[in-house]
């Protein structure tokens, strides 16, 4: 790979083999041996595409195009913040859909834990079967729901059931606004499993000694979770929160398959409406710079969420 | 069970506890049996809320689609019972090549996990147990890359794959050709090299002695015989952790075929379940559809639910 001046050159075989020759030489071989087929797939589909997707998203490229891009500067951001309502609406949703995802999945997902995490007849059925809508596919339950959100599908003969006739439910995914609603609730019922288990893993890194020493201070289960569980919980929620929070933001499946952003716009996220310009349309430079605006919210998001919940000792 | 460590206040507080506890006993125990009472009951909602939809789903599979809509309105949704039969399976198989969409989602799930593995495990050996230069530069990259989601990625890919090289075959002479579209390659080499996999192994291999490799290494052994010989054999768990980790993701993609995959013989079954459903409202075969790839993923789930369950453990409890 290094070009060496002829002088040298005489000398740099045995060079190159002794250095071959020691441990340290060796070790050094085959460290890069062994790296070298990840290393290689991870320059060529990620390290490339996020150099690419930011060097996107200043062109006005194009999915198939006789031209080649063109340097169009900050254009595309500008467009999407002052120019595009369907972006920022996009953007709002997917908000929307975060700040109400993100606690209520966490605080559901923790009470799951604390009720399962004892030693009781049955629990672990219990804990296997509030996983099971984690393995189930998101496109599975994304189309399984849209059947149960029918005018006539079962959760509106469930309502009529429950309330004796006197409301009898809506049309759901068509209503502007219930549609993001009804995402949302099976959005939460098919991820909470799987925090559950997260959750579970921190209860059980909180020493038993303490619980004892609490309960000989007289403290109740209410106390016993303020002054022992949930400080011991907080590496836990750090975790719990940045992933919530990260594929709240990233919501394209449940879209895609249930509303196609619709109806009126009502649930176009930001995912959704990149993949829509970026493939359906062709338009990669912008498509590339909404991602970028996405990633860049992601990071944000994440970092402030890291620093606010960090212990402050 | 009595710590010597603590206190002569507190013990003497928790004698005073035990004491009365005695006197209380059978209100306390009283108490604890409604306590659990509640707990069951509480638990026995959730299982409902987290079981109906698929139930629902496994039984209106069997039914005529009539029936479906003329049971919705009573428990009987929840039953097999009236005009029960798989007439539904085998209208999804005689309308869609689902035999085919199959093949397809094993075969790309069964090479992206079997070769990340491989490629991911070595990876973390000659990131935790070889020392050469610039291995802590790497795996600060790799690290640093864990916080990029694939989304914000997978348009610039979809561009970026169209312009890859690749060897084809036509009429019996291989040809050199550009553009990965509509390929099998494509919806499997992305993904077998995986940061978090390569996180995860680093960690677990740096926990195993040292000693082991000195000693190996006495006996002559090189770098690639102690991984395979000797570090492999020990990380059982952190394998089944990676292979349950991406074989969700791998057997549930959906966005990235959706865009790189058109042909019809190439594609998964969630693309060809989406391609499926808009065509077709015969509700019956959808449920049908969507049972016959949800069971195999069940029933493997199922198996090895503790794996599952320390692998998703496992995943978070680094913080």
């Amino acid at each position: 790979m290094t070009v060496t001046p002829p002088t040298v050159a005489a000398e740099t075989p045995q060079r190159a083999t002794r250095r071959f020759r020691t441990t340290k030489g060796r070790e050094t071989w085959a460290g890069l041996a062994m790296m070298a087929p990840a290393g290689i797939l991870l320059v060529l589909f990620l390290i490339i595409p996020v150099i690419l997707a930011f060097t996107l998203s200043f062109t006005n490229a194009r999915l198939i195009s006789p031209n080649p891009p063109r340097f169009v500067g900050f254009d595309n951001f500008v467009r999407a913040f002052t120019n595009d309502p369907v972006f920022l609406q996009s953007a709002w949703n997917t908000f929307l859909f975060a700040l109400v995802v993100v606690p209520v999945q966490a605080g559901l997902g923790l009470l799951l834990a604390v009720l399962v995490n004892r030693r009781m007849r049955g629990v672990t059925a219990f804990r296997v079967i509030f996983f099971i809508p984690v393995v189930t596919s998101i496109v599975v339950v994304s189309i399984l729901w849209r059947f149960l959100y029918q005018p006539n599908g079962l959760i509106n003969s469930m309502i009529d059931t429950i309330t004796f006739g006197a409301w009898s439910g809506m049309d759901w995914l068509n209503n502007p606004q219930t549609a993001l609603g009804a995402i949302i609730v099976l959005s939460i019922w098919q991820a909470v499993g799987f925090h559950m288990i997260i959750w579970l893993a921190g209860l059980q890194t909180i020493p038993e000694e303490l619980y004892e020493a609490a309960k000989m201070d007289g403290a109740g289960p209410w106390r016993q979770f303020v002054s022992v569980t949930w400080p011991g919980l907080r590496p836990t929620m750090v975790f719990v929160l940045v992933t919530i929070t990260i594929s709240a933001l990233a919501l394209f499946v449940q879209i895609d398959v249930m509303t196609q952003g619709g109806p009126t716009g009502s649930t176009s996220t930001i995912v959704f409406y990149a993949v829509r310009k970026g493939y359906e349309q062709q338009e990669i430079g912008y498509a590339a710079a909404i991602s970028l605006i996405f990633f860049v919210a992601v990071l944000i998001i994440a970092l402030v969420q890291r620093r606010l919940t960090r212990d402050k000792d | 069970m009595t710590d010597t460590r603590s206190r002569p206040d507190t013990r003497a507080k928790g004698r005073a506890a035990a004491s009365a506890r005695i006197a209380t006993d059978a209100s306390e125990k009283r108490r604890r049996r409604t306590g659990k009472i509640f707990l069951y009951a509480a638990m026995s909602v959730f299982a409902v809320i987290f079981l109906f939809p698929l139930i629902f789903m496994f039984v209106s599979s069997l039914k005529p689609d009539a029936q479906i809509l003329q049971d919705i309105d009573s428990p009987m949704a929840f039953l097999p019972v009236g005009d029960i039969s798989l007439d539904n399976y085998f209208g999804v198989f005689d309308r869609v090549p689902v035999a085919q969409f199959l093949f397809n989602s094993v075969l790309v799930t069964v090479l992206t996990v079997g070769l990340g593995l491989i490629v991911n495990s070595m990876a973390g050996f000659a990131l935790s147990r070889l020392a050469w230069r610039g291995r802590f530069v790497v795996l600060a990259i790799i690290i640093a890359t864990l916080i990029v989601p694939f989304e914000t990625i997978a348009v610039p890919m979809v561009y970026w794959v169209a312009q890859l090289p690749t060897l084809v075959i036509e009429g019996g002479v291989l040809k050199y050709d550009f553009g990965w579209l509509n390929t099998y390659e494509v919806q499997i080499v992305p993904f077998i090299a995986n940061a978090f996999s390569i996180f995860l192994f680093t960690q677990y291999f740096s926990t195993i002695p040292k000693s082991l490799d000195e000693a190996a290494r006495i006996d002559g052994a090189g770098w690639f015989t102690i991984y395979r010989r000797i570090i492999v054999p020990l990380s059982g768990p952190a394998f089944a952790t990676v292979a349950i980790l991406t074989f969700l993701p791998a057997w549930n993609q959906y966005l990235w075929p959706l865009m790189v995959v058109q042909r019809e013989e190439l594609r998964p079954v969630m693309v060809g379940m989406q391609y499926f459903f808009q065509l077709n409202t015969a509700w019956g075969e959808v449920m049908a559809y969507t049972s016959l790839i949800t069971l195999p993923v069940l029933i493997v789930f199922l198996v090895f639910q503790r794996a599952f369950v320390s692998s998703i453990a496992a995943s978070g409890v680094k913080g």
